[in-house]
């Protein structure tokens, strides 16, 4: 089968054959917000902030096929409200204490609530969960309290270093994502790893020790632009 | 023609760190044209401990760690038109709410002051005792954000949020133009 067309918010875009309506998407030079998806990773359909309406069907656009002539809608007040709703429950369900986390500016939690808009307190509890620190590694910390399950160091670790450093634990709410080893310092985890680079976490749960603040607050990757403006930047060009 | 009236603002910090309030003065000169439009009545920045009359606008910084806090935000809600929380704290708590959760305990306010006034590696404290004072405010099991206490109207996020930020809000407010943020302006740091 060759290039196809369909429709996202009323554009015509090309898909090749096998990418998903993200892939697509980015491609064309369209944000579809998402968390636990991340160039260079196996796609995984996790946190549904990707949500997108194919043909009048909810599906996560990180993992559906492409089709030809599908219509998606992406970027509704109706698809943001959900969003927004995923987002503000991450942000109840951890610690998320942004003015005290040194990924703060950094945090594509935190960027993606600025592009949805969350500013005002939400009817949903804080579940406030009691959740540990690992600081055993002597260059690497893990502050849980911000975890927000999206596995994609589980992925990095396993599918591009090789490793396994990462893997999910528990079922259902108690799910969460733990390291392979009695503590990190057990594992074979080094700071020079995929899985520990500023890119994988999207928050500020894996931590590298003694270069926190070396970019100043108010300089940092989203006090630049919203998230996925450089996507967007790509349909500008 | 006639002098309109001035809208008056009461502002008030609980649990925060007055760094909000500090903030207020990042407007600068634009001060001077915001004075134009408002008054201040109970304010720290005035030091009117109360209310000399009601308010169109109250401001509140910081959420609710002991019941005086209650007290004063109730106080607010009951006393003013519009509502207004100003900085992470007010709005979900912020730093003081880590005593929620961070302590791992199943008393966390307990551990909280045990590790604050006797435990601490860095403490001294002659007396080892926790202070408990009939003058102090009795603390809350747990730091609320104020819209957990009463009803809040607006939120502008950010610790704090930055001069310009509040300018602009508080000037659309007046002037009935505020329509929520400019996505690029939220900022919870």
């Amino acid at each position: 089968m060759s290039d196809f067309t369909f429709t996202i918010d009323g554009t015509e875009i090309t898909a090749k054959e096998g990418q998903t309506i993200m892939d697509a998407a980015d491609d064309a030079g369209i944000y579809v917000p998402r968390l636990c998806d991340h160039e260079g990773l196996r796609h995984q359909g996790g946190c549904r902030v990707c949500t997108v309406k194919a043909d009048g069907r909810s599906v996560s656009a990180c993992t559906q096929p492409a089709a030809p002539g599908l219509t998606v809608e992406n970027e509704t007040p109706h698809i943001n409200k959900l969003r927004r709703d995923l987002v503000e429950m991450l942000f109840h369900e951890g610690n998320h204490l942004c003015p005290i986390c040194e990924a703060s500016g950094n945090c594509e939690l935190q960027a993606m609530a600025y592009r949805l808009d969350m500013t005002a307190p939400t009817k949903f509890p804080y579940l406030e969960p009691c959740r540990p620190v690992d600081a055993s590694h002597p260059d690497i910390a893990l502050d849980t309290n911000r975890c927000i399950s999206c596995g994609r160091c589980i992925r990095a670790s396993q599918d591009v270093d090789g490793k396994g450093v990462f893997g999910y634990v528990g079922r259902g709410i108690h799910r969460h994502v733990a390291a392979n080893g009695e503590d990190l310092s057990h594992t074979d985890a080094e700071v020079t790893d995929f899985a520990i680079s500023s890119e994988v976490c999207p928050v500020g749960c894996i931590i590298r020790k003694r270069i926190g603040f070396a970019t100043p607050i108010g300089e940092r990757e989203f006090d630049k632009g919203l998230i996925g403006h450089k996507i967007s930047a790509k349909r500008d060009d | 023609m006639t002098e309109l009236p001035k809208a008056r603002i009461a502002t008030a910090s609980l649990a925060g760190c007055f760094g909000c309030h500090m903030a207020m003065l990042d407007i600068d000169e634009r001060l001077i044209e915001l004075m134009t439009l408002v008054e201040f009545d109970r304010s720290p920045l005035t030091d009117i401990k109360t209310f000399t009359r009601r308010c169109d606008i109250g401001i509140i910084e910081g959420g609710c760690c002991n019941e005086e806090n209650v007290h004063v935000l109730q106080d607010f809600r009951k006393n003013c038109d519009v509502l207004i929380g100003i900085g992470q704290c007010a709005i979900m708590g912020g730093l003081p709410a880590m005593r929620n959760a961070i302590m791992h305990s199943d008393e966390p306010l307990r551990e909280c002051l045990e590790e604050a006034f006797i435990n601490g590696r860095y403490i001294r404290n002659t007396t080892h005792n926790i202070p408990n004072d009939p003058a102090l405010p009795l603390l809350l099991d747990e730091v609320y954000a104020c819209a957990e206490v009463v009803e809040m109207d607006y939120n502008i996020p950010g610790c704090a949020p930055t001069g310009d930020v509040i300018f602009e809000t508080l000037s659309k407010l007046l002037a009935g133009k505020f329509r929520g943020f400019e996505r690029e302006t939220i900022r919870f740091d």
